[in-house]
Parts: C-alpha cells; structure tokens; sequence
C-alpha cells in the first residue's frame, strides 16, 4: 500500500539529482507515460520555495517582527479621493473590472472594494459598483454589506450599491460612461482586469473632472491608465493593494516574502545572462523549462 | 461554520488545482481536474445569470416607477432587455421568429442593433487615443520628452508611409527602432511587470487557501 508514494518520493529524488546534474533527456523520457510530470517538477520545486517563505514572512509578521513597506501613492489617495467625493457631495464610482470572478485580479478587485467600501461607510458617501457579470455582483454585494456592518452603517447600505449593467464589454462600457457623465462620480476607482475599454473609461472620467485611481495587471492596458488616471498601479501593486489597506501584519507579511523572491529571481536572471553569454548557460536554462 | 467552510472549500480547490499541473491527465484523474473546476465557474455563473436580470430590472424599474431623471432612457433598457431574451428563450418549434436561429428576432436585433453599436463604441477608441495620446505627450520635462520622441519613433515605424520616411534616414532606422526600442527597452519593462503580478497573483492565491485574505468573502 505504501510502496507506490515510496516509489514515487525515489524516483522524484533521483530526478532531482538529474535535474541538478544537467540530465535533462532522462526527465523527458519520464513524462510520456509516468503519473507525475516530472518535467514539471522545477514548477514545484518554485512553488514550495515560494510558499515556505511566504509562510515565514507571515510567522513573523505574527510575531511582531517590524517590515517595512515602501508607500505606493495610489494606495495613499483612495482616502484622499473618498473625502474629496464626501466634501463635494458626490459619489465615489468603483469598477472591480470586466472579466468574471475566476480572475485573480478579479478576486484583488473585489478585496479592494470591501476596503474602498468601509472607507464610504465611514464618511458616509454614496457608492456606485457596476459589475458586467452576476457572480461579481453577488460577490460585491457580500463585501459591500459585510464592510458596511463592520462599520456600523449598515442602514445606509443598499443592495443597489453594487449593480449589474450588461454582459457585452462595449454595453458595459456604454453604461459606466453614462454614469460618469450624468452622475460625475468626485473619485473613479477602477481595480481588475481591463480590455479594450480601458481607455474608454478612463477618457470619459478623466473628461468629467473625477481624480481617478487605477489598477490592473494587464501590461498592454496600462499605458492608457497611465495617460488618464491621476494614480495607477502596476501589476503586483493591484494584489498588494488589499493587503496595504488592511494594515494587517498577516496580510503585509505575504508582500515582504514576495519581495525575497524577486530578489530570487534577479540574482537567477542575472546569472543566467553570464552564463548564456559566456556559452554554458543551457543547463541553467533547462531548470527553469517547463515542457509542454 | 460559516467562516471556516469557504476557507476550506477555497483551501482544497486551489490546492487541488495547484497541484493537478504536474501530473499526466492521461494518467489520472487528478492531472484533469483543473478545467473541469474551471467549468464550475461557467455553470454557476450562468445560474446567477439571474441574479444579474433581477438587478437590472429593479434598479431601472425604481428609476421609471418615481419618475427619476432620465427614466425614459431607463425603461428603453428595460424594453431593450426583455425584447432581446424573450424570444430567444422560446422554442424555434413555435414559431421561427424564436429561439437564436439565423431569421430569428434574437439574430436580427444582434446583427443589426447590438453588433453595430458595439462596433461603434470600439471605433470611438481612435479618438480617445488621441486626445490621451495628446496630453501624455507633451514635451513638459526630459523624461516626458523622451516618451514623446520614443512614441513619435514608434508610431512612424508602424505605419508603412513611415517606415519609408525613416528609411530616407539609413536603412537601418527602423530595425533600430524594432530591436532597441520595442524588444529592448519595452519587453523588458513589459517582463518585469509581468513577473512581478505573477508572483503578485501567487502570493495573492496563497493568502486566499491560507484564510489570511478573507475579504472577497463578504459576509463568509
């Protein structure tokens, strides 16, 4: 009964050490007909690296240990566009992305919304959520109500805080560019996953006088951002986001072990250009391969 | 309860999804199971499809119902809505106006209503570009002169009638312009950030299977 996970822990071993030697046909010729993807087995490798110091960064986030955690300016202004959009009597206009909620930014964008949301609880501003799919909307809706509690204001929650629009990316578009017209939301946030409408968005905002915040992990959207937002954040900024706003050691423990990685992965790029450049770089190369 | 059990379901989904990318799905159940979890999302979202028709019609009908500002434009969306679904919910076999076959109500308001005005608000993205293009690049310090100057490079290099002109510079102008430029500098601003919201989405997914990032949650 317990031979097979023996095996297979023997046979994972002996492949490392091929691994580590260079043997990169022997990993190959495994893959084809074994359970495991030994091809594959760098990924994990990574993976459990990456986890075993994201989990240290956490226990001693518990422990107290002091991180420090340089500001990310975007972050800094949400208060600061929440209380313009109160002072002025507006509404603030947040927009958690177009794509459903098995996106991971999707997801980042919804935690921003339940901070974004105890902030309006707070000053009592009006908040307008459109969403382009249902599960997001069922979702915002939860958080929004959820922070609302928290923050005592639950009687100045309505479910219509969180509103689905359309379906179609351009209706969606359409839509949330009426609203900004006719509403002129004081402070647009847009967290999540952004296509063709980005620009779209962001132009119309930018025309209607709002301070406008966003974040996406999209490279090819965030030019756009860039040009018509007075904050954007970049990539990894929009997942931190949630964990900054907390102020919770937990959460700020994940980022601090994410930056050890990147650090990580510098060193390693850097010494896979010498040693591409110097022409022994091949079996370097293959430990960072993941097959097909 | 009530906290606990999502954290566990997310807990086991993520870590089950994880860990099926390195085994053989001819081999086992396990190597297949991440598109097959993934095809939950499409079932559960076509669900709460519904939850997305109540939303709209109630926030549109409260409009019209009290008379609100722009309530006319509120109830065409409501008309619009249930004309579209409607008929295409029925079945062909009552009459060919039904269902979403070609002929059908469905298909001519998409091909002739929805498509092109999809296809409008996407054409409208030309002008926007150009008014954000108009403010990024202006000459107002070195770093935003040199955006302006890399942006001027790039956009003549892409258009053929520019490509010739730089051409009237050295042949080589616009391979400059490709190798340096677009696969120097820009991929590898482009990498970094890639990388960088990968370990992001990374870090991210583990606090969700740990329970530490509860938010989306909501009530939990």
């Amino acid at each position: 009964m317990h031979r097979l996970p023996l095996k297979l822990s023997l046979v994972a071993a002996y492949n490392l050490v091929l691994l580590i030697l260079g043997s990169e046909p022997a990993l190959a010729q495994t893959t084809v007909d074994s359970v495991f993807r030994w091809d594959r087995l760098n990924a994990m490798i990574l993976l459990v690296v990456f986890s075993v110091v994201i989990l240290l960064y956490i226990k001693w986030a518990k422990e107290g240990k002091p991180l420090f955690l340089r500001k990310i300016p975007g972050l800094e202004a949400v208060e600061e566009a929440v209380g313009r959009a109160t002072e002025m009597g507006r509404p603030v206009l947040f927009i958690p992305g177009i794509q459903e909620l098995d996106e991971i930014e999707t997801i980042a964008g919804v935690s921003i919304l339940g901070r974004v949301a105890k902030i309006t609880a707070q000053y009592e501003t009006p908040l307008m959520v459109p969403v382009r799919y249902p599960l997001v909307l069922a979702a915002g809706q939860e958080v929004v109500e959820q922070a609302y509690t928290e923050m005592g204001k639950h009687d100045a929650y309505s479910k219509d805080m969180v509103r689905y629009v359309a379906g179609e990316q351009f209706a969606f578009a359409a839509t949330v560019n009426g609203i900004m017209v006719r509403e002129r939301p004081a402070a647009n946030i847009f967290m999540g996953v952004f296509a063709a409408e980005s620009l779209l968005l962001a132009e119309t905002g930018n025309a209607a006088g709002s301070i406008q915040i966003a974040g996406t992990a999209r490279p090819e959207q965030l030019p756009f951002f860039i040009a018509a937002c007075d904050y954007t954040l970049m990539g990894e900024e929009l997942y931190a986001a949630s964990a900054y706003l907390s102020h919770e050691p937990l959460m700020l423990g994940g980022l601090k072990g994410q930056d050890l990685i990147k650090i990580l992965i510098v060193i390693f790029i850097v010494v896979g250009v010498i040693l591409v450049t110097l022409g022994i770089g091949d079996t370097f190369y293959g430990w960072f391969d993941l097959g097909n | 309860m009530r906290r606990v059990a999502p954290v566990i379901i997310a807990f086991l989904s993520g870590f089950v999804t994880v860990i099926s990318f390195c085994f053989n799905p001819d081999k086992t159940v396990l190597g297949g199971i991440e598109p097959r979890v993934l095809s939950w999302v499409t079932i559960v979202g076509g669900f709460t499809l519904l939850l997305g028709v109540v939303s709209i019609t109630r926030v549109n009908w409260q409009a019209v119902h009290r008379k609100k500002e722009g309530w006319p434009y509120k109830f065409l969306t409501l008309v619009a809505m249930y004309v579209m679904a409607v008929p295409a919910m029925l079945p062909s076999s009552w009459s060919p106006l039904f269902g979403d076959a070609e002929g059908s109500i469905y298909d001519w308001l998409f091909m002739h209503i929805d498509a092109p005005m999809m296809g409008t608000m996407f054409a409208m993205l030309a002008f926007y570009i150009a008014s954000a293009a108009y403010r990024a690049f202006r000459a107002r310090n070195p770093e935003s002169t040199l955006l302006l100057a890399a942006a001027v490079l790039v956009m003549l290099w892409r258009v053929p009638m520019g490509e010739a002109f730089l051409r009237l510079f050295g042949e080589n102008v616009p391979g400059f312009i490709n190798t340096y430029l677009m696969n120097g500098v820009n991929a590898a601003v482009q990498r970094g950030i890639v990388i960088g919201a990968a370990l992001g989405a990374a870090s991210m997914s583990l606090r969700i299977m740990l329970g530490i990032e509860r938010t989306y949650m909501g009530k939990g």
